[in-house]
């Protein structure tokens, strides 16, 4: 069991409010992320959830029981902080053990847990080291070996792979999401990083200065925006956003084309512009794409390996039926 | 220091230094060794201008078998050890306290480290005569308000006394390392003890203390090395008496009472075997925290 549920939760440090008034609930056994940019307020939440800052106002639920006054050790969550928080002078054997041994587990017990988490967290090997004479890879997997072993409600992660280099952040992400596959537990998730969002998550959650701009599944987000900044925000590369008479056009202050929605033609394309830089992946082209008379920069991604140079004049279509259009107050409009 | 050009750069820029340490400490303890086996009694017209006799381990024979002897090593160990764990202790607690966000920090924090800069002479005049003196002292007066008996310390309590006031002297060198030691601890692992289930006193003794190891090896090295060689504190209060009298203070008395500097000597040979004992023993016990 695992559901957390916010109610007109608010948090001000002194007179800076960071959280208005919020309302969330976290299903149980759902792989949430919470997603913005930085200085929104997601570590802040997490830690309100954990117990770690205290709530000015609202309440906290979890698993239907009041939680707002409880102690961290008392809600039955989970951490892995972002620096990992690792004891130092204890081995990893003896830090996979440690909530266990708060908990007065009996020592044959603790034994079996520690051992089951290092086979699955592939720590066996690792478990007489101490956390400084292991790899930022490792140490992440002993944060996750001590939040396991606990059998938490939920685990809550605060960007846990930010310290990782590009490599080991896909390998750690695959480990992480196949952990959840197989806890079946309930995890909370922050990161800034909308890649790991999209590719993690059951639900997201989009923050903007503590403010809730959006919740939904990856898809819904990227099909469905409810404003420009999440279609901003959600997508890689970032969602083309055009004002003024072309979005007139479209009886919209702004519409939104995300760049796999633009075609690449040879002539007589609705659009046209000179390219800025192509980015060859080889199995995709990034084009950024200035002079288009709609927005400073256009972002456009074709299919394949397209031989258009930097000066060339490019032509587009965008599709019709993948156009977003918002109102002035950034509002999606409904098709 | 990588290359063998900086490396012998480094050794020729190093050895003025090295030079006038190593003089600086061999031509004392030399000459230490060298009296402590000869006769030297400068009243008695003794004098290295006209050659010391020598008498071979005669010296050392007479200073161990004195009756002071013993008592005087108990004494410096009692002292030493008792300021070590009075100053840790405390010096614990005042630097979790001043790590506290609290009102007038940098007040208070000028305030601890102020007795530190007080010369050990004046401390130990403040202390007998305003504090702990049996009539007009201001524990005296304390004493008396609340209807008890006043104590004549500096007779009735004279080690304790002396380990009062040595304390009060090196509270502020070890709150002062405690405090940068406890600024350093990240503060994410705290709070992951405390999802860990760890109250208050277990995130101390798992989390907190640990992370002090090293901060308390250190203390206590330094401080047992200035502790041994304690001297005006003993000579301003009490003078030695009243079982107040240290190894350091017996070798004084000899060399002053008696005159006998061959005697005083062989003296400070035995302070020396003490010191590196108590270094050995230290090191055996905290010295592992200072690898790693
Ligand atoms: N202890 C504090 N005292 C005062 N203000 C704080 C405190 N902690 C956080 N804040 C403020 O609250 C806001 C949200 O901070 P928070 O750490 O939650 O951001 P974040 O979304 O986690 O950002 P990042 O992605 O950079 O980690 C920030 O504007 C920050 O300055
Ligand atoms: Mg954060």
């Amino acid at each position: 069991m695992g559901q957390i549920e916010l109610k007109q939760v608010t948090k001000s440090f002194g007179d800076v409010q960071v959280i208005p008034p919020l309302d969330l609930t976290i299903h149980d056994g759902e792989f949430t992320v919470f997603v913005g940019p930085s200085g929104c307020g997601k570590s802040t939440l997490l830690r309100l959830i954990a117990g770690l800052e205290d709530i000015t106002t609202g309440h906290i639920e979890i698993d239907g029981k009041d939680a707002t006054a409880l102690v961290p050790a008392k809600r039955g969550l989970a951490m892995v902080f972002q620096s990992y928080a690792l004891y130092p002078h204890m081995s990893v054997r003896k830090n996979i053990a440690f909530p266990l041994r708060m908990a007065k587990m009996d020592s044959a017990e603790i034994d079996k847990r520690v051992n089951a988490a290092a086979s699955v967290l592939n720590l066996t090997d690792y478990l007489d080291r101490r956390p400084g004479q292991l790899s930022g890879g490792q140490r992440q997997r002993v944060a996750i070996g001590r939040a396991i072993v606990r059998e938490p409600a939920a685990f809550l992660f605060d960007e846990p792979l930010s310290n990782l280099d590009a490599a080991l952040r896909v390998g750690m992400r695959l480990e992480i999401s196949e952990l959840h596959k197989r806890l079946e537990t309930t995890m909370v998730y922050v990161t800034h990083d909308q890649v790991e969002a999209m590719t993690m998550a059951d639900k997201i959650v989009v923050l903007q200065a503590g403010v809730i701009e959006q919740v939904g599944t990856p898809l819904e987000l990227y099909r469905a925006p409810r404003n420009t900044f999440v279609a901003g925000f959600i997508g890689s590369p970032r969602m083309n956003l055009i004002e003024g008479p072309e979005a007139a056009k479209h009886d919209a202050a702004t519409i939104g084309v995300r760049p796999e929605h633009i075609d690449v033609v040879e002539s007589g394309g609705q659009w046209q512009g000179t390219v800025g830089v192509a980015e060859h992946l080889g199995s995709d082209t990034f084009f950024h794409i200035h002079n288009t008379g709609l927005a400073e920069t256009l972002t456009v991604r074709a299919i394949g390996d397209v031989s258009l140079q930097h000066g060339d004049t490019i032509h587009l279509n965008p599709r019709a039926d993948e156009i977003h259009r918002f109102d002035a107050q950034g509002l999606r409009i409904a098709k | 220091m990588a290359t063998k050009a900086s490396r012998s750069a480094a050794r020729v820029m190093m050895a003025p230094a090295v030079v006038l340490l190593l003089g600086w400490m061999l031509v004392p303890l030399i000459m230490t060794l060298w009296f402590s086996f000869t006769k030297y009694l400068p009243l008695r017209g003794d004098s290295i201008e006209r050659g010391l006799d020598w008498v071979g381990f005669s010296n050392y024979s007479r200073f161990i078998s004195s009756n002071a002897f013993w008592p005087s090593v108990q004494t410096t160990l009692i002292m030493v050890g008792g300021v070590l764990l009075i100053t840790v202790v405390l010096g614990v607690l005042l630097a979790m306290l001043l790590d506290q966000p609290l009102w007038g920090q940098g007040v208070v924090r000028i305030l601890v480290i102020a007795p530190f800069f007080v010369m050990p002479t004046v401390s130990a005049l403040v202390w007998k005569n305003m504090l702990m003196d049996p009539v007009n002292g201001i524990f005296s007066h304390l004493w008396r308000f609340f209807g008890a008996e006043p104590v004549a310390w500096l007779q009735d309590a004279s080690l304790t006394s002396i380990i009062m006031i040595a304390s009060w002297q090196w509270l502020p060198f070890a709150t002062l390392i405690l405090l940068t030691a406890i600024q350093s601890l990240d503060s994410e692992q705290l709070e992951a003890a405390e999802m860990d289930g760890a109250p208050a006193l277990k995130r101390f003794w798992f989390i907190v203390l640990p992370h002090l190891g090293r901060a308390i090896t250190i203390v206590i090295l330094i401080q047992t090395i200035f502790l041994l060689s304690i001297f005006a504190e003993i000579f301003v209060t009490t003078g030695g008496a009243f079982g107040t009298r240290t190894l350091t203070y017996l070798i004084f008395q000899r060399v002053i009472d008696s005159q006998n500097i061959g005697l005083g000597s062989a003296g400070g040979v035995y302070a020396i075997i003490l010191a590196n004992i108590v270094a050995i023993f230290l090191m055996r016990i905290v010295g592992k925290n200072l690898d790693a």
